[in-house]
């Protein structure tokens, strides 16, 4: 996996290996979540990769009671809304996953910085079996 | 030689074209472009023949999803007898047109075309809600979607970063809402023409018929609080938050400023524009701004030569009511985190200091994506020319007014000012 191209595909597959992969710049130094190919700060392309550990702290959120048709089918809806948000994880990179552990129809208690720890949710079954990253408190 | 950042030759807008918006699914989507078309050939002073048109611009987000077509820009050329000359369809989202616009500026600027005809269209009333969310939100960032984010939580991450950055909380986004809905019924082309009193009038009457409780709200804040007619969609995104589907198509025509007395004696000319390009929320150092956005408005007001003070009026993207307040600073027409003291203090109103959508914004006017960003222009237009009725921004000295769009989620920002000399 070491091989893998810095890529959105590779960072699914170690997403199912329960691994946050990302990509570190070997000329700037500078980290990509998801990894990037291009340095968007020197225009390096020489990269490696970089494991994140997972913790952080919530820099945004909202909670979905209107949701989309890929979600309607894991079950949620107007009476089981669920959450997202922007996660600031302690190497100072930002990702967007879903948070768990909140009451998503209390949305008013959730508060914006709050510490958070990554979890890898299942979603599917067979070869369309995918992990989803998620946060908790 | 003219230096970068500049046009090389000047252009004015003489003519435009509006159709009213709405659910429309029993009419054909060309109709909506004929419509406003034809509008735009009768609103030119002096009148234009359509073939002196050299090219067309149009945008358009997804027709090809919407109503299953694709390759629009010839049927549009056919439409208004523009074959064989050339036509483009241009899209970035919900700044599909205004993208156009830009792209007419430019062809004129460069000296290729004299006269250029620019708009944006989009029929979505014929796909069901959830249809219409799925298709808008693969204008969203790929990460985002799969995440199960939609386009109300998108711009509902914007709000909790701003409530927590600024301390401000839901009632900021009201006086948004009650804002633009007092503007609504002063616009025939509006959607919704109905403040929000008038929908908790209708509220009241139908419970009164109905023989149901009367609902006892003490004013319209008390009724935006009430989830019952005001229900979630992605917090702190309810109903009224949002605005709605919409059919529509909007058109202007652009000339070269050196023809432009040819057409009016009161052409509106282009003072400055500007176009940025944004990132996924991730990847965004502030959430509580749109990089995209202030890279385009920076291009405008150093092409104009000059500074947010002198913007009289704007429309401004208001897909969700977060949005209006945070790109109202963006664009520096308030401080960071003083935007929402503004709405509640009355700054933005029809006939406060600096009014901002005077249309009745995408909230109240309607939202057909292809054709917000020239509809946008087309309401600018309109006030600078004074010629806005009921709506008309009280200033009797009105020279500079403009437009902010935005595509998708902030990926497209488009900012363009006009002005009568």
């Amino acid at each position: 996996m070491e091989d893998s191209p810095f890529n959105d595909t590779s960072y699914e597959q170690f997403l199912n290996e329960e691994k946050i992969m990302g990509s570190k710049c070997k000329k700037c130094g500078a980290l990509a979540l998801p990894p990037r190919s291009i340095c968007v700060s020197c225009f390096g392309s020489e990269m490696e990769w970089v494991q994140f550990k997972g913790t952080g702290k919530l820099s945004a959120f909202t909670s979905i009671v209107v949701a989309p048709p890929s979600m309607v089918k894991e079950g949620f809806n107007r009476n089981n809304p669920y959450v997202v948000g922007v996660v600031e994880l302690n190497e100072g990179v930002k990702t967007v996953a879903r948070i768990v552990g909140f009451d998503a129809k209390k949305p008013e208690q959730i508060k914006v910085g709050a510490p958070l720890k990554a979890e890898f949710l299942e979603k599917g079954e067979g070869p369309g079996r995918q992990t989803i990253l998620a946060f908790r408190p | 030689m003219p230096r970068k950042g500049k046009l090389s030759r000047g252009v004015a807008v003489v003519g435009g074209g509006l159709t009213k918006l709405g659910l429309f699914k029993e009419r054909n989507c060309k109709d909506f472009f004929a419509e406003a078309f034809i509008e735009m050939v009768g609103s030119v002073d002096k009148g234009v023949d359509p073939k002196e048109i050299d090219a067309v611009y149009v945008g358009n987000y997804s027709n090809d999803f919407f109503v299953n077509q694709a390759h629009w820009g010839p049927i549009i050329s056919d439409l208004i007898g523009h074959v064989p000359k050339p036509v483009t369809r241009t899209e970035a989202a919900c700044a599909s047109s205004a993208v156009a616009f830009r792209e007419g500026v430019l062809a004129i600027a460069s000296g290729l075309y004299d006269i250029v005809l620019v708009g944006g269209f989009e029929q979505m009333s014929r796909r069901t809600t959830e249809e219409v969310a799925e298709g808008l939100a693969m204008a969203a960032s790929p990460y985002e979607v799969a995440t199960g984010f939609t386009f109300p939580a998108v711009f509902g991450t914007t709000a909790t970063a701003y409530f927590a950055k600024y301390d401000a909380d839901r009632e900021a986004l009201f006086n948004v809402t009650i804002k633009s809905h007092n503007n609504a019924p002063l616009n025939p082309k509006a959607q919704f023409p109905m403040t929000i009193r008038d929908f908790m009038n209708a509220r009241i009457e139908r419970c009164r018929k109905k023989g149901e409780p009367i609902p006892g709200w003490k004013d319209e804040k008390d009724f935006l609080r009430d989830p019952v007619v005001n229900p979630p969609v992605a917090w702190p995104m309810h109903l009224f938050d949002c605005c709605p589907i919409s059919d529509g198509a909007s058109c202007l025509l652009l000339v070269a400023e050196d023809i432009a007395k040819n057409f009016t004696d009161d052409p509106i000319y282009l003072a400055g524009m500007g176009q940025g390009s944004g990132y996924s929320l991730h990847a965004k150092k502030d959430l509580t701004t749109y990089e995209a956005t202030k890279y385009a408005a920076k291009e405008a007001y150093e092409m104009a030569g000059l500074t947010p003070k002198d913007i009289q009026f704007a429309e401004v993207h208001d897909c969700f009511s977060i949005a209006e307040i945070v790109h109202m600073e963006d664009l520096g027409f308030f401080k960071p985190g003083e935007g929402y003291k503004a709405v509640e203090e009355g700054l933005t109103r029809l006939d406060g200091p600096i009014p901002i959508n005077t249309s009745g914004g995408l909230k109240t006017k309607g939202h057909p994506v292809g054709a917000t960003g020239v509809a946008q222009l087309y309401e600018v237009w309109v006030q600078l020319r004074g010629k806005a009725g009921r709506r008309q921004v009280p200033n009797l000295n009105l020279k500079v007014g403009a437009a902010h769009n935005l595509g998708g989620t902030g990926g497209t920002c488009t900012f363009t000012i006009l002005e009568r000399r």
